[in-house]
């Protein structure tokens, strides 16, 4: 099968307005006629059952919370790019473009980046319309701030807690019309497989959380915004509930898997501080605006941080990277963090960990002017690690924040299986091997709010589409199929706990399959997965029923989900031997420990096809070309 | 782990569902670190359960960090614990003195049932926010963004309100179980901004209304709500929303 990405012909400015020109488009008295079904309510999800909702089309959203309001996007908090140049400084739809592909380390679709830059100034004149209370100057009009990667200040923000207004506003949206009838909710439902009917995706098989109930639910196309896979390294700074189940088990239904190693590791968290730890904490990139990041000029330097004086300090992003300094995008400044941890400089008690200093910034604008940016952050780190950090820095280390890899989709958003549409993180489009921050907010909502309501319109006015309902056999097997798989994890009544499993794949693929990778431990990774998941399935011990509210059951199908991405995010890795973004193998850097690309070889999507269990996927090649920009060795010095 | 750590004894209301009866039984934990946060401290005991055979005690935690809104417990006799401005998730164990008796118990009132343990259905607030809770505005029909300038003053008094987390547990604080507060800060949101102005009166007489259909009660100036929130929500937006709503009512909605 060739991978055709479908981008429209025509210059990169054009693409986008070619494309609503040419799109097919469903009469609106038609469209209550069609069902659409969304999983997934967090940005791409909530926005884009709203816009299609409004449009006129049936719409019946799932999600696996008590709300939709609750969906991880809510946790976001440092901002959302747009390319409106308010504070002119030079920047352009273009500028935008070409940072996040830049900052991706040209591995993303150029036509698809374009289109996000260019919708990205839609996307704050919607939020704000819609009584998004954004951060304002005293003149009433919007503020910005400035993000890593970027060398004009484009980010709009609700202090540190931009995700949750936004969700916010698309919930709203979406509430509104199920208010008039159009969108129907399901909120604590899980989906749990794809059916596909006469090659299109027809419809979902969901479990209902608190009664076990296993039902099927028809439409016409189905869309998935159910986010990434960090969890899968057990410690990310995900919500506990956010999983890859549903894209998993799309894949397993024919979707190609595109970049599975494309992780990011974001270089502002919450150190790791007790064993029982369930989860890590994001400091917003934000931070690094007025926080200056340092370390001990000495290893093993134990002093606290205020009785090293100015010259014993090391402040090595701005030394290593003076025309960036603390703002290098993500993957550098983690890798850099890693490095200097490595020496034995790292701080804290562990030895992990540097220091994200606001002693300058509070010196400059005063300590209301830091509160008012940052307060929430500032109480949050407080609150967790029991440290002021207006009287001693803040002590921050990497950890697994956002995946760039997710289902390929072609330019209209839609997966290897027809009908099957992937917005938001789950999709792998728009960041490449690396994800510039303030960009995933601006991603999910162009996905949700512009691009699927375009373009699943087109596939729906295009596409012979015969009537399906859930009596359908295709329908009756999977539900069959998810009941039987039910039945399995609780039959397996082994000794130990889901948790102990997902502890340990998360800590292999945390070590062999985390900031730095080299081909012995990327095998070591595969073939320890494996003997993991075998032994998952004669030892897990799943309490309770199915017929029941059943955490452990529901984490139960999620770790042996995550048993299988691990194996694959491990052979994608293995497969690419070039240094990009946040895959870092250790064979391929330059004498300063920067990534070395090759672009002669890989300068491709990896898409991986699911070809059954216990044997190898098959890799398919996407080509990645470049029309307008000229892919160079990224450069933050 | 073993051998250290703060040790508790836990009394945790088990309920097997909606209308069933309900008891507090005992635990032990022991090994906890002061770091643990609350809801860590529940993941070891429901660890222990699992490994003894046991049923695990069903909470809800997801973000961890106090902004989603899902967990929600009332811990010896107070909604989300002894710390103010402090969700569930983001308590650490540290708060809590070694060897003492914990009492957890669900987000009680008529309008937040029982789904199972700890766990409520709170389904009300979206049917309440579903109301009235936004701008009714379309997707593309926006005017460009700096055409609608808000005082920076009131962008932050919209965003003080705006910043509630749904957790509901200004009902559970709540002597009658009144919805005011978390119905008063969205209506303040859209007090505050221009954006807001057009649906005023239609959105609040809207909103009480169906707080009122849901079973929620009155509210009679506890104040009970502001103490526990999270996240600082004044109950000043709850004498606005009365204000918003005699305006409405003698406006005519």
């Amino acid at each position: 099968m060739r991978l055709d990405p479908r981008v429209p012909s025509g210059a990169l400015e054009e693409k986008w307005a070619r494309h609503r020109a040419v799109a097919k488009l469903v009469a609106p008295a038609n469209r209550p006629r069609y069902t659409v079904i969304v999983v997934g309510t967090g940005l791409a999800g909530a926005s884009a059952a709203a816009s299609l909702g409004e449009l006129g089309y049936e719409v019946l959203a799932f999600c696996i919370q008590d709300s939709p309001r609750r969906a991880h996007s809510v946790a976001a908090q440092g901002g959302i790019n747009a390319a409106k140049n308010y504070r002119n400084d030079g920047d352009s739809v273009w500028r935008l473009f070409y940072d996040t592909i830049k900052g991706g380390d040209f591995r993303a679709r150029e036509a698809n980046v374009y289109r996000l830059a260019e919708l990205s100034l839609n996307i704050i004149d919607q939020c704000v319309a819609q009584g998004v209370p954004f951060a304002r100057e005293y003149g009433g009009l919007l503020a910005n701030r400035s993000f890593g990667g970027a060398q004009v200040s484009r980010t709009f923000y609700c202090r540190g807690q931009t995700g949750q207004q936004l969700l916010l506003g698309a919930y709203g949206a979406l509430l509104r019309q199920v208010d008039a009838g159009r969108v129907r909710l399901f909120p604590r439902h899980e989906m749990l497989d794809l059916v596909v009917v006469g090659g299109k995706a027809r419809g979902i098989v969901t479990r209902n959380l608190v009664t076990g109930e296993v039902a099927g639910h028809a439409g016409h196309a189905v869309l998935l915004a159910t986010g990434g896979y960090s969890n899968v390294y057990y410690l990310s700074t995900n919500a506990v509930n956010s999983n890859a189940t549903a894209i998993w088990r799309c894949y397993r239904r024919g979707a190609f898997f595109a970049n599975p190693c494309f992780t990011q590791i974001h270089p502002t968290c919450i150190p790791f501080a007790s064993p029982g730890q369930s989860k890590l904490t994001l400091m917003s990139e934000s931070l690094r605006n007025d926080g200056r990041v340092w370390v001990p000029r000495q290893a093993g330097d134990r002093r606290p941080p205020r009785e090293i004086p100015e010259a014993e300090r090391d402040y090595y992003l701005e030394r290593l990277y003076p025309s960036f300094g603390n703002l290098v995008p993500r993957d550098v400044a983690s890798r850099a963090a890693k490095r200097v941890c490595d020496e034995g400089r790292g701080v804290g008690s562990t030895g992990y960990a540097v220091y994200l200093d606001f002693a300058d910034a509070i010196r400059r604008l005063g300590a209301d002017t830091i509160r008012e940016r940052y307060g929430n952050l500032f109480d949050l780190y407080r609150e967790i690690t029991g440290e002021d950090p207006y009287e001693t820095p803040m002590r921050i280390y990497p950890a697994p924040h956002y995946t760039m890899g997710g289902l390929w989709v072609d330019y209209g958003l839609m997966s290897t299986v027809p009908g099957l549409f992937v917005l938001g993180e789950a999709n792998f489009s728009d960041h490449g091997a690396n994800r510039l921050g303030a960009s995933a907010l601006m991603q999910g909502l162009a996905d949700g709010y512009f691009v699927a309501p375009c373009t699943v319109g087109d596939y729906l006015a295009g596409t012979d589409l015969p009537r399906v309902g859930t009596d359908h056999p295709a329908f009756r097997d999977a539900i069959a199929g998810v009941g039987e798989s039910v039945r399995r994890l609780l039959a397996v009544g082994g000794r130990k706990p889901v948790r102990e499993f997902h502890w340990e794949l998360g800590r292999l693929l945390w070590d062999e399959v985390g900031m730095a990778r080299n081909e012995a431990g990327l095998r070591r990774a595969i073939e320890r997965t494996r003997a993991l998941r075998e032994e998952f399935w004669g030892n897990v011990r799943v309490p309770g029923d199915g017929s029941e509210l059943n955490k452990e059951l529901e984490f139960a199908g999620r770790v042996a989900d995550y048993l299988e991405l691990g194996e694959l995010m491990a052979l994608d890795a293995l497969h690419r031997r070039e240094s990009c973004g946040g895959h870092f193998r250790e064979e391929f850097q330059t004498g300063e420990g920067e990534a070395v690309r090759n672009d002669e070889e890989f300068a491709y999507v990896a898409a991986w096809e699911h070809a059954g269990p216990g044997r190898e996927p098959v890799l398919h090649k996407e080509p990645l070309v470049f029309e307008r920009v000229k892919p160079t060795q990224r450069s933050y010095r | 782990m073993s051998g250290g750590g703060l040790r508790f004894e836990l009394r945790i209301w088990r309920q097997e569902g909606p209308g069933r009866p309900g008891r507090l039984v005992a635990y032990r934990v022991e090994g906890i670190s002061p770091e643990m946060s609350f809801v860590e401290m529940l993941d070891k005991l429901n660890e222990e359960l699992v490994r003894e055979g046991d049923v695990p005690v069903a909470f809800e935690s997801d973000c961890r960090e106090g902004i989603c809104g899902t967990c929600g417990l009332v811990i010896n006799g107070v909604a989300h614990g002894p710390k103010s401005a402090c969700a569930t998730c983001e308590l650490r164990m540290r708060e809590f003195r070694d060897g003492s008796t914990i009492t957890v118990e669900p987000f009680r009132a008529r309008a937040f049932p029982v789904v199972r343990d700890l766990v409520v259905d709170r389904s009300a607030f979206d049917r309440i926010l579903a109301r009235g809770g936004y701008v009714s505005v379309d997707t593309g029909s926006a005017p460009e963004a700096n055409s609608i300038p808000v005082p920076k003053e009131k962008a932050e008094r919209a965003l003080d309100a705006a910043s509630c987390i749904g957790c509901g547990a200004c009902v559970a604080a709540c002597p009658n179980a009144s919805a005011a507060l978390f119905v008063g800060a969205k209506v303040a949101q859209y007090f505050w901004l221009p954006q807001g102005q057009p649906e005023r009166r239609r959105r609040v007489w809207r909103m009480v209304e169906q707080m009122d259909a849901e079973g929620f009660g009155d509210c009679s100036n506890h104040a009970e709500c502001e103490a526990v929130c999270p996240k600082r929500i004044s109950i000043g937006s709850i004498a606005l929303m009365r204000r918003e709503y005699m305006r409405a009512v003698l406006g005519g909605e």
